[in-house]
């Protein structure tokens, strides 16, 4: 089975602890001058979503996740899971609302995401870091509040709720950064 | 298009780092000692477990990258070249990320007669000139590491074994490494320093850590009153170990039983065995004068200074850039 030394540790290698897969967000080696040297790590387990903290002896070894990105297009949501086909094979994988928590207002039909999959099965779905989509809702033209800096809530076609200026009106497409949900441009036909 | 080919320090760090340099001399200057430089290859290389040297070859022999100047250093002291100091770029295998470069400045110096608490005074000296930029009042302070383990853990780090050690660990709730090897009582000491001992130190002042346990003696005499201890110390700014020193040991063939003994662990450990330096030893035998002597990383404390979270800001380029 692979496995990684903790001189091999960093951002963004796939491991498996405890039986979960998890993902390095950080590495920091620990050496005391003429001492053993040890690594401080910090990791996402996938599974839970959760941030944990974890130390090694350096020079252990580490199980693998086998955990691959790919890149897939969103087909629909039947309420239960949410479906995404490998545009280049057709192979379709359905994803739980779990792997979804964070990205799921995010993306519409097509929409290409990159989908995490452990062994096959789909962990975590990361939308594209910016999306266009279009106002569903909002109030009309400028009459927002000026006491919220000149900005309004509107109400995106995927579900999403972005402040955007005043002027924005029902059936504008924007760009959105997804990363820091914030709006970040019209889009012009 | 990434700007990976600019420098990772800024300009205004880099004027701040060659200040430093320039502060550095004219301390050693005035107080008479000579500036040396010595071979960074070498045939030989230090034993030490923890470090691993560079390797490379030349007319069908290897020679190592020297991962400090100390061996060099002492031959020439040994030679009765009086008080020397030396910035050299060093090199260690296996260390990169935020306190750590591949390669990086050492300070190193050597006064003769001086005990490790008069070294101590002088490095207060030489920081405080370093510092005297930021207008601040530096505070150095000093603990014994059986003092330090005392008043953090309440344990002796003299006495207990590594059972009482793994035990202490647990009753302060510190997480255990994965891979700690239970009967290894320096790697409990090792996990405690970093995990309770460090964090324990003053967070904006700079602490002296000296008489480390015998088994953690490096290159430092014991001492002669207790044997438990060696005359080793080490200096850090908050948690971030700044520099190393000892009052050196002399005695020649204590210092090859330790190199020997380092080289059987190397074994043990599958680690390569590595090549002793037999000059060094020659030297002790012809006489090194009583002498302490200490290593600064000049990186860190630049990084000190200029509060940078990373070692990439104060050095021109990071090693693989």
């Amino acid at each position: 089975m692979a496995s990684y030394s903790t001189n091999e540790f960093k951002g963004g290698l796939k491991l498996l602890l405890d039986g979960d897969p998890c993902s390095i967000i950080e590495n920091e080696l620990v050496k005391p001058g003429k001492g053993q040297a040890f690594n401080r790590v910090k990791l996402r387990n996938f599974k839970t979503g959760r941030v944990l903290e974890k130390t090694f002896k350096s020079g252990e070894s580490v199980e693998a996740a086998d955990v691959v990105d790919v890149d897939m297009e969103f087909s629909y949501n039947d309420g239960e899971f949410w479906y995404f086909m490998d545009p280049n094979t057709f192979e379709q994988v359905a994803a739980p609302d779990s792997a979804l928590v964070e990205s799921g207002k995010w993306i519409k039909a097509q929409e290409l995401c990159t989908v995490t999959l452990w062994d096959g099965v789909p962990l975590v779905v990361t939308p594209p870091n910016f999306v266009e989509l279009a106002v569903a809702e909002t109030d009309p033209g400028l009459k927002g509040d000026t006491a919220q800096g000149g900005t309004k809530p509107a109400t995106l076609e995927s579900g999403a709720v972005v402040k955007v200026p005043l002027f924005i009106e029902i059936g504008e497409v924007l760009k959105v950064d997804t990363r820091s949900g914030e709006y970040v441009s019209r889009v012009k036909d | 298009m990434t700007d990976n080919w600019k420098p990772a320090a800024s300009l205004e760090t880099l004027k701040i780092r060659a200040r430093v340099l320039q502060s550095i001399r004219a301390f050693f200057a005035a107080r008479d000692v000579l500036e040396v430089e010595t071979p960074i290859l070498s045939k030989s290389a230090i034993t030490d477990p923890q470090l691993e040297s560079f390797k490379t070859q030349f007319n069908q022999s290897d020679y190592y990258l020297h991962t400090s100047p100390e061996f060099y250093m002492k031959r020439l002291l040994a030679s009765g070249s009086g008080d020397v100091f030396q910035i050299a770029r060093v090199f260690r295998i296996d260390e990169q990320g935020r306190n750590h470069n591949p390669e990086f400045s050492m300070l190193e110096w050597y006064r003769l007669g001086l005990d490790h608490h008069a070294l101590m005074d002088e490095m207060e000296g030489l920081i405080k000139n370093i510092f005297s930029e930021k207008q601040e009042n530096i505070i150095f302070e000093r603990i014994s590491y059986q003092q330090a383990f005392q008043n953090k853990l309440g344990i002796d780090p003299l006495e207990s074994n590594a059972q009482q050690l793994e035990k202490c660990t647990r009753d302060n709730n510190i997480s255990i490494p994965q891979g700690m090897d239970i009967d290894d009582k320096d790697m409990w000491l090792d996990w405690l320093m970093i995990m309770s001992i460090g964090p324990s130190f003053s967070k904006n002042g700079f602490t002296f850590l000296y008489d480390y346990p015998a088994s953690q003696a490096a290159l430092a005499k014991l001492s002669e009153h207790d044997s438990r201890i060696a005359h080793r110390f080490e200096l850090f700014a908050g948690e971030l170990e700044i520099a190393n020193g000892f009052y050196e040991l002399t005695d020649a063939e204590e210092q090859a039983a330790r190199f020997m003994n380092e080289n059987k662990l190397r074994e043990q450990r599958g680690q390569k065995v590595m090549p002793i330096d037999l000059n060094l030893l020659k030297a002790l035998k012809a006489g090194m004068p009583e002498c302490s002597g200490v290593a600064i990383g000049l990186d860190r404390l630049l990084m000190v200074l200029t509060g940078a979270e990373h070692i990439r800001d104060v050095i021109t380029f990071e090693t693989g850039d």
